[in-house]
């Protein structure tokens, strides 16, 4: 889950890390004790918000207000935004970039710091980068910690404040099952101290269980993407108009992947993951009937999952409820004649190769 | 011969009185698995399918000398499950559990290096040996025996081209699910390494993703490391990037981990590549 910026430094404040004094505005009338000049951040889960005219500075009262009004009515990349982050202006100095992410390959969390902050980490060259890994079972030491801050070359005092926002965001980003905790840019002020200017923080969706203090503002999903995650079901859609629905997520995307091969194009990828459980099969063919694809392709394989088990299921929804597109399938495995039956019975197409029916979906998808 | 596990296998189940240990201890038993204990707090004197349950690892261990744990608890006691295993001295532990938090496997899997064992998973089907044994929940009835490796980080889609292999005539030597998650313990790489030591493999399938760099690490050690031949298939061509497709690994982030940055990785270090999943048998007969 993707927290907003303030929700970010309200946990950095938690964790003593210093971050600009600000207040979080819902409503433009509401704008009491903001001292002046100031930033206004609109408050959304994606990048780029700046150049999308999300920040914006404010000298007086009046002009906040007209501001802020502006930024309540914007929506930044298909996000809305409902809140804008009012902040003291700090004077900067320098602007480093600090994180603590995942490092997929040794399996171990990753300290990456550079002196190029502010900018898009991404458009930074790779040597200006500074690395170090860390054993989760040792965790973070002053070695790991003295070896990346000495290749910034900054001054004593400084190097000090930043090696204290490093052990605090290693704590945070392994208290709080972070996939990343970012400060960029982590700045230098005019005065001396380092403040947060922004803050990016992930937790994995998997441990969000122990951490309840956190809420959800992330409105990342669509409505029936929502309505799916509530319900157990890997449910994503996409810019094509053949929803397919496969069991496991790899086989779901291969199936996804077939369809290029003859043109065509996935509107919903639907993993029905290791079940059979016909209510599930039912809430799946539901959902997928919401998105109102062209033609559903079903690609199933059944091993320890029963075809046949999972065809009664689509044949209850579709002679109960009715469908009104074509259902093409491709069934495979365990019970798979019986299944096929079952299918061709409730009026389905059925293939033998996924080749096939990912063939006869894009042929009938085509305009 | 066959890699990491064998006829001395012998199987601990953590999780053995739910309906998944129930319903994979006897399917295991008709592979020929060697099931020699279940474990589940609380239970002990109860049995699976004959197999006796204990109350702790360690107690399972010392009596029927298990030397490899199934791991089947529910995601929020996994860890503690793997830490058990590890400490109860078994030298490979597999662990199907689904959505256990990625920090607490960065934790197990590290302690098991620590402790020299071999950890499968998680978020995986388990590990086959056709004619020998199985450990985790893979279908049986997919399976022939034969002289090909397969590692893979799906678990369907394996089945899938497994189903497609056998029914070509293809046999498997073994058959390792690596998992779906970001943060695994036996990687592509220990898997290459295996089975390029093993002298029943004559040839190696991947079953890549998108996410992570993992197939890119693994072509790296290809060219470097393998002389037998190795066949690929990537998923995840058509995923748009920020979408976690389905796994909870399979997701394109700052832009790495993508299908084509995978694809191109394979095919400079001479793995051939299938389009569709059937194709993978077609392409061992033409190439070795």
């Amino acid at each position: 889950m993707k927290l907003l910026e303030y929700q970010g430094k309200q946990l950095f404040e938690n964790y003593n890390i210093p971050v600009p004094k600000g207040i979080v505005i819902e409503d433009e009338n509401d704008i009491a004790g903001l001292h002046f000049p100031c930033i206004l951040k609109a408050q959304v889960p994606v990048g780029g918000r700046g150049k999308a005219g999300g920040i914006k500075s404010a000298e007086s009262i009046e002009d906040a207000k007209e501001k802020i009004s502006e930024l309540l009515d914007m929506n930044i990349k298909g996000f809305p935004v409902r809140k804008v982050l009012v902040e003291e202006k700090v004077d900067v100095k320098k602007e480093l970039y600090l994180s603590v992410s995942l490092d997929r390959s040794r399996r171990t969390p990753i300290l990456m710091i550079s002196n190029e902050g502010g900018v898009d980490i991404e458009s930074v060259a790779d040597e200006l980068i500074f690395k170090e890994l860390v054993n989760p079972l040792i965790g973070i030491q002053q070695f790991h910690i003295r070896r990346i801050i000495s290749k910034l070359k900054l001054d004593k005092e400084n190097e000090k404040e930043v090696a204290g926002v490093i052990s605090k965001i290693y704590k945070l980003f392994r208290d709080y099952d972070c996939e990343l905790v970012e400060i960029n840019p982590l700045i230098i002020s005019s005065k001396g101290g380092v403040v947060a200017l922004d803050s990016k923080v992930i937790i994995n969706d998997d441990a969000l269980y122990r951490h309840s203090d956190i809420v959800s503002e992330n409105e990342e999903l669509t409505p029936l993407e929502k309505e799916a995650k509530e319900k157990g079901i890997a449910f994503i859609q996409l810019d094509g108009n053949i929803g397919v629905i496969a069991n496991g997520a790899g086989l779901t995307m291969a199936t996804l992947d077939a369809l290029i091969y003859y043109n065509g194009h996935a509107g919903v990828f639907l993993d029905l993951g290791g079940t059979d459980d016909p209510e599930k099969v039912k809430q799946a063919f539901e959902l997928m009937k919401k998105a109102k694809p062209r033609v559903i392709l079903l690609n199933l394989f059944g091993g320890i999952t029963k075809c046949d088990t999972v065809a009664r299921g689509v044949k209850a929804v579709i002679s109960k409820e009715g469908i009104d597109c074509p259902v093409i399938a491709r069934i495979k495995g365990m019970n798979e004649d019986i299944a096929k039956n079952i299918l061709k019975d409730a009026g389905l197409i059925t293939a033998e190769s996924l080749q096939d029916a990912a063939k006869i979906s894009c042929d009938m998808a085509g305009d | 011969m066959s890699i990491f596990v064998d006829e001395k296998t012998k199987v601990v189940v953590q999780g053995a009185t739910g309906h998944q240990g129930r319903f994979h201890i006897g399917e295991m038993l008709s592979f020929g698995t060697k099931v020699v204990a279940g474990v589940t707090p609380n239970k002990a004197g109860e049995e699976v399918h004959n197999i006796p349950v204990f109350d702790n690892t360690m107690d399972a261990v010392s009596e029927t000398d298990a030397n490899t744990s199934l791991i089947l608890v529910p995601a929020k006691f996994a860890k503690d499950a793997v830490f058990e295993a590890l400490d109860a001295g078994v030298k490979t532990v597999v662990v199907i559990t689904e959505h256990i938090p990625f920090h607490d496997a960065m934790e197990f899997v590290h302690y098991a290096k620590y402790k020299d064992a071999v950890l499968i998973g998680p978020n995986c089907p388990g590990i086959a040996s056709p004619g020998k044994t199985k450990v985790g929940i893979l279908p049986g009835s997919i399976f022939l025996e034969g002289d090909v490796g397969v590692a893979s980080r799906s678990g369907t889609l394996t089945y899938e081209i497994v189903n497609s292999l056998s029914e070509k005539g293809i046999g498997q030597s073994t058959c390792v699910g690596l998992g779906g998650d970001p943060i695994i313990g036996m990687t592509f790489i220990d898997a290459l390494d295996a089975f390029e030591k093993d002298k029943k493999t004559r040839a190696v399938v991947l079953v890549g993703e998108i996410g992570g760099t993992a197939e890119e690490d693994a072509a790296e050690y290809i060219a470097g490391h393998i002389k037998k031949p190795v066949f690929g298939f990537i998923a995840g061509r058509v995923a748009p990037p920020g979408k976690r497709m389905g796994h909870a690994g399979a997701i394109i982030t700052r832009g790495k981990g993508t299908a084509n940055s995978k694809i191109k990785a394979f095919e400079e270090a001479g793995v051939k590549l299938a389009f569709f999943p059937n194709e993978i048998a077609e392409l061992i007969k033409k190439y070795s």
